[in-house]
């Protein structure tokens, strides 16, 4: 489903991504662990094409996100490759980036609406299992100031699966949450991947949420794979000494 | 000189009427204009296209670096000559847009780059074709923010639309002026007309500031 391929990704003089390979099959959920700055959140945003490849290649299920045919070359892809690339991918942010100047429906409906084409009460019937799903039936007409973090982020899911994508990109996405909404969040989004086929890419602090949803963990460190195994073989018997010290770290803090 | 009340019973009705209806159009006429030019050069000097950024961004910086008085009377008394004749009130609506959108543009500027990263991020990452992502998710958020800052500038051209006294537009200054002229009686004309511009400018930077102080919230 997505394939890395020798990407190297740059900002200025910082090397983010070193010759990244890596491959992730369909329906799989995979969880990318290791300190900050060790590229995990780059490799999402370079799926949802908010940045670009240095060099290398990305095939999200079969398709070129960078670059695209024109005769028998390969050029830049432009803005009408990655609209088409794009409607496989969605994704949940830090920050839940709800659009402060619409409504909860109007959060979810606004992008099937304006980018897919549904028609409007359509739209707005999904949205509405959307929310019953997300359990927020009653805050449909309510503004993103009006809900607390949690509710924040459970609409953005839920404005994430309207577009039906088939890659998932959740990017920390219990960071910016009080501690006591972080498990509501956590298992809404258990209970998606498991009732789903989605295929998963999750960047998380959080160690148990990590084990709790992921069929493979990938530990990375200076912008490279360190360690990638099941989250049994990750978490109880690293093999990596890199990815001891980051769990020692991490679990005793 | 003493105050003389019944004279300014007499005048009072034509400065109201007559003056305030003209003084009203321009200010209206002005800022309308201004809202909406301002918005589409603050997008035009956004423009990847250096051909059309650059122009657009030359032409304002030289509108905003010359008196409002000399453009209006080239637009007045200039234009004509190359066949552009308009009345006075649509030549001082005119030149009172187009100055003040040299000054809104900016506004809107601020505006729009006061919108998070992270509205763009998420527009893109549900697809949103551009213009859907400027049309309800940025410039809504844009102008809200650029709102205050507008109220002041309508203000402002209230403020200055007697300039258009200079191309014989006769607001409610002008008039004030005419009829002092013919009574060689200034104090009551010029007074009701100062009084006039108090009298609205105040609850109106009032307003404005309430609305700053709703937004920051």
């Amino acid at each position: 489903m997505i394939q890395f391929d020798k990407v190297v990704k740059r900002f200025g003089d910082v090397t983010v991504l070193r010759e990244l390979d890596f491959h992730v099959k369909p329906a799989e959920r995979v969880t990318l662990i290791g300190p900050s700055g060790s590229g995990k959140t780059t490799i999402l945003r370079l799926l949802m094409t908010l940045e670009r490849v240095t060099s290398g290649t990305i095939e999200v299920d079969g398709q070129c996100l960078s670059h695209m045919k024109r005769g028998d070359r390969m050029v830049p892809a432009d803005e009408k490759h990655l609209r088409q690339v794009r409607k496989k991918i969605g994704m949940v942010f830090q920050q839940f980036n709800l659009f402060p100047n619409m409504n909860v429906l109007r959060n979810i409906t606004e992008a099937p609406v304006r980018a897919l084409g549904v028609p409007r009460e359509q739209a707005e019937e999904k949205a509405r299992d959307l929310l019953e799903m997300v359990e927020l039936s009653d805050k449909a007409l309510a503004h993103p100031s009006q809900l607390s973090g949690g509710q924040q982020q459970r609409v953005a899911i839920a404005r994430a699966l309207a577009m039906e994508p088939e890659v998932l990109l959740l990017d920390e996405v219990t960071s910016a949450l009080d501690p006591e909404l972080v498990s509501g969040v956590q298992s809404l989004l258990r209970d998606i991947a498991r009732s789903s086929n989605l295929t998963l890419l999750c960047v998380t602090h959080e160690m148990n949420f990590a084990r709790d949803i992921s069929h493979r963990v990938l530990m990375f460190d200076q912008g490279q794979i360190v360690e990638d195994g099941p989250p049994e073989q990750i978490f109880n018997e690293p093999e990596q000494q890199r990815t001891r010290d980051f769990l020692q770290a991490v679990l005793n803090a | 000189m003493i105050w003389d009340w019944n004279w300014t019973l007499e005048i009072l009705p034509q400065l109201l009427t007559q003056g305030l209806l003209v003084t009203v159009q321009a200010t209206l006429g002005g800022a309308v204009l201004a809202f909406v030019l301002g918005l589409f050069v603050a997008l035009l000097r956004r423009s990847r296209r250096a051909y059309i950024s650059r122009p657009v961004g030359a032409i304002m910086e030289f509108i905003r670096s010359t008196p409002l008085l000399v453009q209006l009377f080239v637009l007045y008394y200039v234009l004509p000559d190359f066949g552009f004749k308009m009345t006075a009130l649509t030549t001082g609506i005119i030149g009172l847009g187009v100055h003040y959108a040299a000054y809104t543009s900016e506004v809107y500027r601020a505006g729009i780059d006061g919108v998070p990263k992270g509205q763009w991020e998420a527009a893109i990452a549900l697809n949103m074709p551009r213009p859907y992502t400027w049309i309800s998710i940025v410039l809504p958020q844009a102008v809200r923010r650029a709102l205050p800052a507008l109220g002041n500038y309508v203000v402002a051209i209230f403020k200055e639309s007697p300039q258009l006294s200079v191309i014989t537009v006769v607001d409610v200054v002008g008039l004030a002026r005419g009829v002092g002229s013919e009574s060689f009686r200034y104090l009551e004309p010029m007074t009701i007309a100062g009084l006039f511009f108090l009298l609205i400018a105040i609850p109106a930077s009032m307003l404005v500031r309430r609305m700053e102080r709703r937004l920051d919230t």
